[in-house]
């Protein structure tokens, strides 16, 4: 049974994480729709899921019900998801370039049932970290040692049902629960900042009564260091707070919040592309 | 109400009866799990809590995050059965139902008490008016207000042998019992209660009692009607429905809900495709309730046999 890739180099996943900027870019352009900003910035956190041997999953068995569970909470972010799923062997790499056509598998949000190995249907902010801790439960009255990942937008932090859920698997000691806030700055009408700010986030985690970790989520060791950190941590459901930037990976998108939700046109993607060269 | 021969004993609220049922079904299904939302006393769920605490979760008051909880548990191979009142569950609970029960229609049971404006003097803001019409427009659930504790008990084994996501209404106050015991109980299958053939009388929960001391009442003045347990409302029991019109050609239907948007117009949808006939409707109509004792309010909103004895006069007039 396929479990875990092993152990790949930190440069063999730089190179993974530039190939799935790539697919992104791609496809959302081929779509000339989708939400490329906040897809780059969860890059390396989703790399190191589906390639540092993070996430035990098996391509070949999708509902392997001993697997890892992913849920990709701020399901707007689609198309990371998809790359990462793609290149893992899920299913065809081309089928990416079907993004949010008729009869594709791949719509604009995920969709569990439809895409092999979404484990959610998300794309309506604030619900995902709540089926994670579903999905713990089960896990934990089966005596099995599966754990669930659920990534959280920053602006969905906004929404009152993840403190709920926050709440909830802080209580209930849930260790084998680990979120990771994708902490890129932006939401749809501009800085989170400006509009309602989630600070002080950590602490807000930690009163909650989770183990809090931050890192820089573009350094891949980092990112790795985190997970372990988390598997290791035992009593305590663990956030991940993600310092990210939205954009990552191409000089115009950085921090340019235009592109929260909106494709780069074929001039665009050429320049894009040429920054991420292999 | 005149008196009439008919006579119905009390049995237990429906409510009372889905909590011993959940104890019934998780004896015989490990993979029972039951998550209320700080209202286990008042939905019975305490029962199944007392049974198997280890598979019990009180989640506190938080319906969004339990009805979400709900999909992960499903997902990973779980039977969740969750309660709360009609009213918070469907309302604050709807998006989460919507994302993650009906769209990738999972295995979740979902039991809405308190239905209805018969729970009394709490009022408005805990009567549930329109829980069918949310439950109903979730693609893919089956929407069920048993009538009574009969009922209520095979629904719930019904639903806990189904796949697919399941609403349930329980009631608060005791039901008059309308069933026997190990009645044959389907979804989407009504039960005919009563023969006759001036008219049907489509009813579901504490109505079909009031349809059936109704009947009685019309067959003194000489008026025989059939009386229809449409205890499921969606999928709606178009054969039955049909058969009906075919032979009596005319309907009351009386409902605890809201006027639109419930049995009566998924009665009034399923007629007009297939054989039209005139409808009368007994039900809230388009308006909010109050406080007072269920027998006030059901007399004071127009939902009793006595009210459903006048539509049923109404629409005799109206045959063609």
């Amino acid at each position: 049974m396929a479990v875990a890739q092993a152990t790949v180099s930190i440069a063999s996943l730089e190179d993974i994480a530039r190939t799935l900027r790539r697919d992104i870019l791609r496809m959302i352009a081929a779509a000339k729709s989708g939400h490329p900003g906040g897809s780059l910035s969860a890059v390396e956190v989703v790399t190191a899921l589906y390639f540092g041997g993070v996430l035990h999953v098996d391509p070949q068995n999708p509902d392997w019900p001993d697997r890892d569970r992913f849920i990709l909470s701020k399901g707007h972010a689609a198309p990371v998801l998809y790359a990462a799923l793609a290149e893992r062997g899920f299913f065809p790499v081309d089928e990416l370039m079907t993004l949010r056509r008729v009869n594709s598998r791949l719509q604009g949000h995920p969709v569990q049932g439809l895409t092999p190995g979404v484990d959610a249907s998300t794309g309506s902010l604030g619900q995902g970290l709540s089926v994670g801790i579903g999905n713990a439960l089960a896990g934990r009255l089966d005596g099995k040692s599966f754990r669930t990942y659920v990534m959280l937008g920053d602006g969905e932090c906004q929404e009152g049902q993840v403190w709920e859920a926050a709440m909830a698997a802080g209580n209930y000691e849930l260790d084998t629960l680990t979120a990771i806030l994708d902490y890129n700055g932006y939401q749809l009408d501009g800085p989170v900042n400006s509009i309602q700010s989630l600070e002080p986030v950590g602490m807000k985690f930690t009163a909650f009564k989770w183990n809090v970790i931050e890192i820089d989520g573009h350094d891949l060791r980092a990112v790795l260091d985190a997970f372990h950190r988390a598997q290791e941590h035992h009593g305590q459901p663990t956030c991940i707070i993600a310092h990210t930037v939205k954009g990552k990976g191409v000089s115009f998108m950085e921090n340019n919040n235009e592109f929260h939700g909106k494709a780069p046109n074929a001039e665009q993607l050429e320049v894009a592309l040429s920054q991420l060269a292999e | 109400m005149p008196e009439t021969t008919l006579s119905l004993k009390m049995g237990r609220a429906t409510r009372e009866a889905y909590g011993a049922a959940l104890v019934e079904v998780g004896t015989a299904n490990h993979d029972v799990v039951v998550v209320d939302a700080d209202l286990a006393k008042s939905t019975y769920s305490f029962m199944f809590e007392k049974k198997f605490p280890e598979r019990f979760y009180n989640i506190g008051i938080q319906e969004a995050d339990m009805v979400s909880v709900a999909s992960g548990l499903a997902s990973s191979g779980k039977l969740p059965f969750i309660s709360s009142f009609a009213a918070f569950m469907l309302c604050k609970g709807f998006d989460q139902l919507r994302m993650g029960v009906a769209y990738p229609h999972l295995n979740v049971k979902v039991a809405g008490s308190h239905g209805g404006i018969s729970i009394g003097e709490d009022g408005v803001s805990q009567q549930s008016v329109e829980d069918i019409a949310l439950a109903c427009a979730l693609p893919g659930f089956i929407v069920c207000i048993p009538a009574d504790e009969h009922t209520m008990t095979a629904a719930v084994h019904a639903a806990a042998t189904l796949d697919g996501p399941v609403f349930l209404r329980l009631g608060r106050p005791k039901a008059l019992i309308v069933h026997e015991p190990g009645v044959h109980f389907e979804f989407g299958k009504a039960i005919q209660l009563r023969d006759g053939d001036a008219l049907t009388i489509v009813a579901n929960g504490l109505l079909v009692a009031q349809a059936l001391l109704a009947a009685e009442e019309l067959s003194s003045r000489g008026i025989s009607a059939r009386v229809l347990d449409m205890h499921t409302v969606k999928p709606i029991d178009d054969e039955a429905l049909e058969r009906a019109s075919r032979d009596t050609g005319a309907f009351v239907v009386a409902e605890e809900q809201l006027h639109h948007g419930g049995l009566g117009s998924v009665v009034a949808a399923s007629l007009a495709a297939h054989v039209p006939a005139p409808i009368e409707f007994v039900d809230l109509g388009d308006r909010y309730a109050e406080s007072g004792s269920p027998e006030d309010l059901l007399e004071k909103y127009g939902m009793t046999a006595e009210h459903i004895v006048l539509a049923a006069e109404r629409v005799v007039g109206r045959k063609g």
